[in-house]
Formats: C-alpha cells, structure tokens, sequence
C-alpha cells in the first residue's frame, strides 16, 4: 500500500469533483473519506487505476453526504447521481488548490493547515500531531478555513507569494511528530514547481533542497544544536546539495531575482565551502545586500551583520549591529558571537546568558547557555 | 489513576540548595542536567506515567480587563517581584506518595558539580471529574 502515491492523488481528486460540479469544501470531505477507505481497502485488493478508484469512491461519499443533507433539510437537491466514467477527466489542473488553500483571507495558520490536508493529503489527526494540538482543534480549523474559503472564485490567478509563503512556514516548522513536515514541504514545493513557470517557486524549492542537505550534521546525537561552523561537512547529503544547486542555477539563469532564489544562494555558498574557513563569506555579504534591498527585512540586516563580521571582520559586523533594533529576535546572540570573535570573551558571556533566557526554544536555549558556560569556565581557567 | 502538575519555578519558590546560576556551570554540568531531563520523561513515558510537558520562556506578562473599549491593562514584562513558572510536566500516577517521589526524582537533577540541584518543585493535584458512584 502506497501511502505517498493516495497523498499525491488527492489534489487530483478534490480537482475531478470540483469540476463535476461538488464545492471545494464537500469534495474536499469526500475526498478525505475515500482516502480512510482506501488505506482500509487497497492492501487486500489494490486498484488498477488508482486515480479512477478514489474518484468513483469520493464521488459516492459526496453523493451520499449531499443526500443526507438533502433529507435532512426535507428539500429536494438534483445532484448528477452517475458521472460519465472518466480516465478523460484525470487530466491534472490543480493549480487553483495551491491558491485556494493559501488565500489571502486564511491567516498563516489555518492556510498552513488547509493546504497539508487537501493538497498534502494529509488526514487531520496528522496535521494535529505535527502541530501538537488536540485533532478537534484541528478539525476546527480547518473546517473553518474551508468555509472562509468557500466563497472564492477564480477568475483570475491567484497569488504565488502566498503559496510561497505557506510552504516556507511548513517547511520552517521541521521535524517533530510522526510527520516530517520539511519532507512534506519539499514535495508540495516539487509538485508546485512542476506546475508553475516561476523563479521564485524554484528559489524556494532550491532553499528546502539546501537546508535539508545539513539536516543529518544539525543536530549531536543528544539532540543538541550543531551551529554551522561546527558541522561535520562529510554529512551533508551531496545529492541534494547538487539538485539544489542546480535548480537554483536554472532559475538564476532567467534574471528575475527574489527573495527565496537570494536566500538559497547564500545556501548553496555555505554548501559549497568544504570547511568553515573556505566559506565565501564576501559574497554571502553580496548576497544579503540583494536581499536586504528586495525584502527590507531587519532580521535579513541582521543575518547580514553577522556575515560582515565574517567578511569583514568582528569590529565591522558590531558596527552594523549598532544601526539595528535590540530588541530583534536572536540580536542578542548576534552580538555575543560577534564580541568573543573581537576577543571580549566577558562581553561574550554575559550576552550568551541573557541571550539564553530569551531564547525561543529549548535547543537553542541550551545552546546559548552552552555557550556562556563554556567561556565564564575559560576565564575561571 | 490521579494527575498530578509538577511545576518548576524561574521564580518565587525557595531557593534551591545547589543555587549556581547555569551560565556558571561547565558545558559537561550542562549536558548531564538535559540528559538527565530527557531519561526522566522518557522513563515515565514507558512506564505510562508520562502525559505531557512544556517548557515556557522566562518572558510573561500580567494582563487584566481595562472597562468597556479600553485595551486591557499589563504590568509589562519582567516585574521582578512575580512568580514566574518556567515549566511543567503532567503526570498520571496510581498515589499521591508516587507523585511526591518523581517530582523528588526530577529536584534531584544535577547541577553545578554534577551535584543534585535539591530544587524546590511544586506538586498540584488535578481536579477530577465527579465520580459516577456517589452512594
């Protein structure tokens, strides 16, 4: 029973009865229902035509759905009981899925969840795992994203930004539960690019690609937090790192830079450095500047702080950090790094502690306090 | 089968006997004190003892109603004189006496010197649905 190939039928799904007339938000329970179906079914007789089995059974969920409804209301709805049977129909188009499930009047959250269960095909109780909520939460959620959805129409294309943006947040949420959401965000992002002609939907893709490649050196065998200089480069998984590279490479060749394509070149100049000291750190700054300049985003100036002190040196790094908010989110522990570079291990310390308590999570929390600990030990000799 | 709340304070229990703030400690103190968390919950996960657990940061806020069409009122962050809870862990055991020895296990974690930390922790028991047998 293959349970990535009934994830990836289900846009294809929810798309064929959308088209035979369902709503998004009934052809998306149905669809749902198939699938519970399937898993139960499949193992003993699997399907020949995958496609076509969970459509004919979403169908007849909806069809059942629509006539309890319709009984229930005592009022008579003409539903098509019997759709023509259809391979001629399987042709994908479920590009509007991707907007739908990230339109702009969904906040992140419930676009987040939407988009996992009728594009990822993931099952609520899934979702809720991953995100560590009760599965009547999530439930919730998601049936109310669906009826905020339920009155869009799409007569125009929707809005890639957004689709972006959805995926980067699951992608950024990592791996805890049974769901590898990074995994899963890369898939949605593949599926996407096969999909679209964009360059920042291959940025994005090139990013995960990237990032993933570290994955097996970020963390120590307890658990704790590798920081980057420090990881064992031998465990960087080469084959992602040059589907990456390459990616980004093709999307970089059409000249309509963005955000996602700025960050995955910073990415994939941290992959191709084969120790921490070949680290092409001046144009890493390059890069920071074009990002600096399309996103404006002070943790971007932040990130480009960090990699000045690198390319320039700890004093310059520390000049670039004065012209930033404090309060910023890991300001703190920017300049603690930056102070031991400049050889103020007191400084150093006493940032890294402080910079620990506002920490926003455990790992990073013991990193940081790590950190701290190991240069007030220095001093105490 | 009762649940009891361990709760761990940032601040406003009494101090605890190995009181060494942990940006003193070594890196090795460090890493025994998580390990030592982590074998602790995954003990009491196996044993089915384990219902859940959090840690919250050391930034929170009081906030109270302000009157009709008024944003509510906060004391802002850090008050110094506030109870502050940094975590806490839920458990559901057979006794009260089980619940007093593993929160007396987990005060036990070490510390600066590899010693026990003897933190104070609190013990809360669960509120439980009225039972169906009343007579």
């Amino acid at each position: 029973m293959d349970e990535a190939l009934l994830r990836t039928l289900t846009p294809t799904v929810i798309g064929i009865l959308v088209r035979r007339g369902a709503d998004f938000a009934a052809a998306e329970d149905a669809v749902q229902d198939a699938l519970v179906e399937a898993v139960r079914v499949w193992p003993d007789d699997p399907p020949r035509d995958p496609t076509g089995w969970l459509a004919t059974a979403a169908w007849r969920k909806f069809l059942d759905a629509a006539r309890a409804e319709t009984s229930r209301r005592h009022r008579e709805v003409r539903v098509e009981s019997e759709p023509p049977p259809g391979q001629g129909e399987a042709e994908d188009d479920t590009l509007w899925l991707y907007f739908l499930c990230a339109h702009p009047s969904l906040s992140s959250t419930s676009a987040v969840a939407l988009t996992l269960r009728a594009v990822g095909g993931l099952t609520t109780r899934q979702i809720a795992q991953a995100y560590l909520v009760p599965e009547a939460t999530m439930a919730q959620r998601i049936s109310r994203a669906k009826r905020t959805v339920s009155g869009v129409r799409f007569n125009q294309p929707g809005d890639v930004a957004t689709v972006l943006r959805v995926l980067y947040l699951i992608f950024n949420e990592g791996y805890s539960g049974d769901v590898d959401l990074a995994s899963e965000a890369i898939r949605l992002a593949r599926q996407l690019a096969t999909k679209t002609d964009d360059e920042e939907v291959a940025g994005l893709l090139a990013l995960m690609l990237l990032h993933d490649a570290r994955r097996p050196a970020r963390t120590g065998p307890d658990g704790r937090l590798v920081p980057l200089a420090e990881q064992d480069r031998s465990l960087w998984n080469t084959r992602l790192i040059a589907e990456g590279v390459d990616v980004l490479q093709t999307a970089l060749a059409r000249d309509r830079l963005g955000e996602y394509q700025a960050q995955a070149a910073i990415a994939a100049l941290h992959a191709d450095a084969r120790t921490a000291e070949e680290t092409d750190w001046v144009q890493i700054v390059e890069w920071y500047d074009e990002l600096v300049r399309l996103t404006g985003s002070p943790v971007v100036r932040l990130n480009r702080a960090v990699a000045l002190g690198e390319a320039d040196g700890p004093r310059a790094g520390l000049a670039a950090l004065a012209e930033l908010d404090p309060a910023l989110p890991r300001y703190t522990a920017a300049a603690a790094y930056l102070h031991e570079r400049d050889g103020d291990p007191v400084t150093a310390a006493r940032l890294y502690a402080e910079a620990a308590r506002s920490a926003p999570n455990l790992p990073e929390r013991d990193h940081l306090m790590r950190q701290a600990a190991r240069l007030n030990a220095q001093q105490r000799g | 089968m009762a649940k009891y709340l361990l709760l761990k304070h940032y601040r406003g229990a009494p101090a605890p006997v190995n009181d060494v703030p942990m940006d003193q400690w070594t890196p090795e103190e460090l890493s025994a004190h998580v390990q030592y968390m982590q074998d602790f919950a995954a003990r009491l996960e196996e044993t089915g003892e384990f219902v859940d657990g959090q840690a919250l940061s050391q930034e929170g806020t009081f906030v109270r109603y302000d009157g009709e069409g008024r944003p509510p009122i906060t004391d802002g962050p850090f008050p110094e004189t506030k109870d502050l809870i940094a975590g806490w862990m839920v458990i559901d055991v057979e006794t009260y006496e089980r619940a007093l020895e593993l929160a007396g296990e987990l005060s036990a974690a070490p510390g600066a010197g590899g010693k026990p930390i003897h933190e104070w922790l609190e013990v809360r028991p669960f509120m439980t649905a009225p039972p169906t047998i009343t007579e």
